[in-house]
């Protein structure tokens, strides 16, 4: 059991709240807390007296962009309300991560979150307590965490910046991920100029359950104990929530919001999953919260709230780190590790026993009542009454101004129609081997490798694959498929269409490996909401996958929203990064991306147009970024989807892989490398189309051999278009009369684009 | 009757599950120890799986091995009882002298995630019978500090008794010395081995399942007549 370090005698006299209602006038430092005039006042009309200070550090963290949503809410409504009808829900948006039924008793939860800022100011911890705090929201739906992934994006790659972050990013994940022994099985790698001074980490963990074990953030039955274990509180992160995450990087010398980030300690989170299951699997827990960003502040007004119910809290019982830290330091506190349960009273010691088994602190702290108030104590003295809901849940809601900017028809107009194509064999090669070599088309393995992605033993497919598949049951073979995707390029373009290119190309990296895509989470990275044109792109987002989830029957989960992301006054690429999850009803019968037999017919699927327009051959190859992204044509998307998934359970193909960023050429290259094996393909007559265009709702397969009549037959039926284009076999990437390519060459030049980030 | 076969949780380990599911495939029994408990519960033949125990904080393995599981278990292999600790657990057992020298930071400073072939160089120890000397298999490596360092005259006694149980033989990729990617002690029952033979029991989640007969060599070498 705890032991307390007590406050030090010379603690400074705490701000009652019987003080706050004598003093009505005393300043307080709102503004410094990120809380505006308007929203000061409006705490003060809602408690009808100033907020203590314990009150008014609640408020800040709680009414914070990262915590509250102010200036997204109204528009991420739209992903309940036009959600499509579906009856795999078990809990949906506004849980710590939604959760979805796989079948056969087993559910799945699953959710991406952002920890962008912490990573830019220190990216080794930034990014290890990224991983940690995501793992902990899955942890409290009552999941075993079975898998990482995660979306990054850097400046470019020889920026002076992106190898002092990059590499300490990496280590982060690599160092928490492996440490608590979860796979990491894929993600992302991008890199353009306008992550230069915003890079983008974006983590994001799975779970398993069973249907009964679900668990929920909330603090029922008055008389239960509020159970606060794992780590000690410390002073680390304190203010991050509302000081780090919702306001840019500015120019230098701004000492109030001096920003801190939180340490990590990935064994004490091990030890907290471990403890958790075992509480759960003991019936000992009523409600249960992880501490994430605004730390015990957060976690008690969500649990009351989500009780409907009130608590009394003794601050002063919190075991502490730093003994110095008062009342409100507390409640804002975001060190890591840290759950809070509810429990019944009869139950408490059996709950402090497997805490003991797995070393890991824990303490009561108080208890839930029915008196619908949030109050809270320091030694004696009430510091805290509040409604929990006026925290939690009512928070100010901004309908900000969004105007679409005048820069978008500059950028329309400037199309890619008159970009000069490669005209002859050599032009075509040496343009896949710029694609190829380049830092967003080369090979991840020296930033992969450093993730363990066998651990758990059920890992059926992770990088370089389109996504990572994980087996869930070793009987049945039911796994699950999951893939992120986000292409900054397309939404500045259109930010609809691109983000509807994001969740497509997200849809069938899942479906390409024999899964059925079921459900979305997703994590729109934005510039600042008080933009206009920031908050166009960002309402056009929300309205560009709320209208593509309904059109694909995936809903939207949960997720997350990070504003802010800007240097100065300019902001990143608009990214949403859409996150697909899927099941596999037999992981034995998956489908890799690589050409790993000779022989093969090769075909390709969808319909192939001239478009250019945010391609990344037009970026790389011409500097250019203009015109309008691909099409997008989700009833394509669903018929492709439904054949791979099809094909793949027929055992109709050994090799399908997703045709994205860099079109055909990259795919053929990836999978001949992947697999081992090289191909011959004959192009049509427009070349360039064939092999940069990015047009979408695509994939190239490889067809089983003697399997061709049914694979035709199974294409047809889906009304996909599907044209055989090669064969696999040789060591040659060749494409017949434009040129060859050694698969060593492929190989050196596919490898050496990352080769120099970590020396 | 089935070998029972027992698999060390410390905390912090992370390929305990693994490697009880390895047992299982093996076709023997796991059985699950606690590194709190002193008792062996009269297993067989022992594993010390990967993982991070304690954080690896101080040193990897270093608080392990003084883990209260580990008295019976230093006893009972200078008895002759079979004992692979795998990764973390090879650390662990450098740490607790059943095996000599001891394993540092990788060459390139990073966690490495690898399919790796190794060369068996000894095929009598209790773990490696049902291999050829000289026979290539494919297993995972996974680790941060997993370069194998001991001074020259140590190097010299485990060449000169076939100590070395296994090399690396598809580059180096951690600065082992001599490419040593697992040893034993001189009686043949306690080995350590840095990549995890356990992640390389099916070709649907491993690179192939060569690591099996890691498992089924156990299973020979407490054959009950």
């Amino acid at each position: 059991m705890s032991h307390n370090v007590a406050a030090t005698a010379e603690s400074p006299v705490q701000d009652t709240v019987a003080g706050a209602a004598a003093t009505p006038d005393r300043p307080q430092p709102f503004a410094a807390l990120g809380l505006t005039a308007d929203e000061y006042a409006r705490i003060s009309g809602l408690l009808r007296r100033r907020p203590t200070d314990a009150e008014l550090a609640i408020y800040s963290v709680m009414w914070s962009e990262h915590c509250s949503y102010k200036s997204s809410r109204k528009h991420l409504r739209q992903f309940a309300d036009s959600a499509p009808a579906t009856d795999v829900l078990l809990a949906g948006i506004g849980q710590n991560a939604g959760v979805v039924d796989v079948g056969q008793g087993y559910a799945v939860t699953f959710k991406i979150e952002s920890h962008n800022h912490p990573s830019y100011v220190e990216p080794f911890q930034g990014a290890a307590t990224g991983v940690g705090g995501i793992v902990r929201d899955i942890l409290a739906m009552g999941a075993r965490p079975v898998g990482v992934m995660d979306a990054l994006r850097f400046g470019p790659a020889d920026a002076a910046d992106t190898r002092r972050v990059l590499p300490g990013v990496v280590s982060g994940i690599s160092f928490y991920g492996n440490c608590l022994g979860l796979p990491n099985i894929g993600g992302e790698l991008a890199f353009d100029p306008c992550y230069a001074g915003n890079p983008l980490v974006n983590a994001l963990c799975v779970g398993v359950l069973r249907h009964s074990d679900l668990k929920l953030a909330a603090a029922t039955g008055p008389g239960n104990q509020v159970i606060l274990f794992g780590s000690r509180t410390g002073p680390d992160g304190i203010g991050g929530a509302s000081v780090l995450a919702s306001a840019s990087f500015g120019g230098a010398g701004e000492g109030a919001k001096r920003p801190s980030v939180q340490v990590g300690d990935p064994f004490m989170e091990k030890l907290l999953i471990e403890c958790c299951l075992e509480l759960y699997q003991a019936g000992l827990v009523v409600g249960i919260q992880d501490l994430g960003a605004a730390g015990v502040a957060c976690a008690t007004t969500e649990l009351a709230a989500g009780g409907g119910t009130g608590m009394r809290v003794r601050l002063d019982s919190v075991p502490l780190r730093d003994a110095s830290l008062g009342p409100a330091e507390i409640l804002m506190s975001e060190s890591q590790e840290r759950m809070m349960a509810i429990v019944e009273p009869g139950q408490v010691a059996a709950f402090l026993n497997i805490c003991a088994k797995w070393d890991v602190q824990a303490t009561v702290i108080g208890e839930v009542t029915d008196t619908g108030r949030l109050e809270m104590t320091w030694h004696g003295e009430q510091v805290v009454d509040i409604p929990p809901g006026s925290a939690a849940d009512n928070g100010p809601v901004y309908d900000r101004p969004a105007v679409r900017p005048a820069s978008q028809d500059e950028l329309a107009a400037n199309s890619p129609a008159l970009l000069p194509l490669p005209a002859s064999g050599p032009d075509f090669r040496a343009d896949l081997l710029l694609l190829l070599g380049s830092p967003d088309g080369g090979d991840k393995t020296p930033v992969t490798e450093q993730y363990d992605h066998y651990v758990r033993g059920d890992t059926v497919l992770a990088m370089p694959h389109d996504a990572g598949l994980l087996r869930i049951d070793d009987q049945s073979g039911l796994g699950v498929a999951l893939a992120t995707d986000g292409n900054g390029r397309y939404c500045q373009l259109d930010p609809y269409a691109g983000t509807q290119l994001a969740l497509a190309e997200a849809y069938r990296n899942v479906a390409v490996t024999g899964a059925r895509p079921l459900a979305v989470t997703n994590c729109l990275n934005f510039g600042s909401p008080e933009d206009p044109a920031v908050m166009w792109q960002f309402t056009e987002a929300v309205r560009g996958l709320a209208d593509g989830c309904r059109q694909l029957g995936t809903p939207v989960t949960g997720g997350n929203v990070s504003f802010y992301n800007q240097t100065g006054g300019t902001p990143i690429q608009p990214t949403p990064v859409v996150g697909v999850l899927g099941v596999h009803d037999d992981v034995r019968r998956r489908v890799g991306s690589g050409f790993r037999a000779e022989g093969a017919s090769i075909v390709l699927l969808g319909e192939t147009r001239p478009e250019f327009g945010g391609s990344l051959w037009a970026w790389l190859r011409h500097g250019h970024l203009g015109g309008q992204p691909p099409r997008v044509d989700l009833a394509a998307e669903r018929a492709l989807a439904g054949l791979l998934a099809t094909v793949a359970a027929r055992g109709l193909v050994v090799a399908a892989h997703d045709l994205s960023d860099g079109g055909l050429a990259l795919a053929l290259a990836e999978s001949c490398l992947s697999g081992g094996t090289g191909c011959v393909v004959r192009s049509p007559a427009d070349a360039a189309t064939f092999l940069f265009s990015e047009s979408a709702a695509r994939a190239v397969v490889a067809v089983r051999p003697g399997a061709a009549g049914d694979f035709a037959a199974a294409c047809e039926q889906a009304g996909v278009p599907a044209q055989v284009i090669g064969t696999t076999g040789g060591s040659n990437l060749e494409l017949e009369g434009l040129f060859s390519v050694p698969l060593d060459e492929l190989a050196e030049t596919h490898r050496a684009a990352l080769r120099n980030l970590f020396t | 009757m089935t070998a029972r076969i027992g698999v060390v949780t410390f905390p912090g380990s992370l390929d305990d599950r693994d490697a009880c599911r390895a047992v299982q495939r093996a076709g023997a029994q796991p059985v699950e120890l606690w590194h709190d408990q002193a008792s062996l519960r009269g297993v067989d033949a022992v594993i010390l799986p990967g993982g991070f125990s304690y954080g690896d904080y101080l040193r990897c393995g270093a608080i392990a091995r003084f883990a209260p599981v580990m008295g019976e278990l230093t006893e009972a292999a200078a008895r002759g009882l079979p004992v692979l600790g795998i990764c973390n657990g090879f650390q662990i057992l450098c740490e607790a002298h059943l095996l000599p020298g001891a394993l540092a930071r990788n060459a390139g400073l990073h966690f490495v995630t690898r399919d790796v072939t190794i060369r068996i160089e000894n095929d009598t120890s209790a773990w490696t019978r049902q291999y050829r000397t000289g026979q290539d298999i494919r297993v995972v490596l996974k680790s941060g500090e997993g370069a194998y360092m001991a001074d020259p005259q140590t190097l010299a006694r485990i060449e000169a008794t076939g100590q070395v149980l296994a090399r690396y033989a598809s580059g180096n990729p951690n600065g082992s010395l001599r490419e040593i990617a697992g040893i034993v002690n001189e009686a043949g029952n306690v080995a350590g081995l840095m990549p995890h033979p356990e992640h390389a029991i099916d070709e649907l989640t491993g690179p192939s399942a060569d690591g099996l007969g890691f498992f089924t060599s156990a299973l020979r070498a407490v054959a009950i007549p």
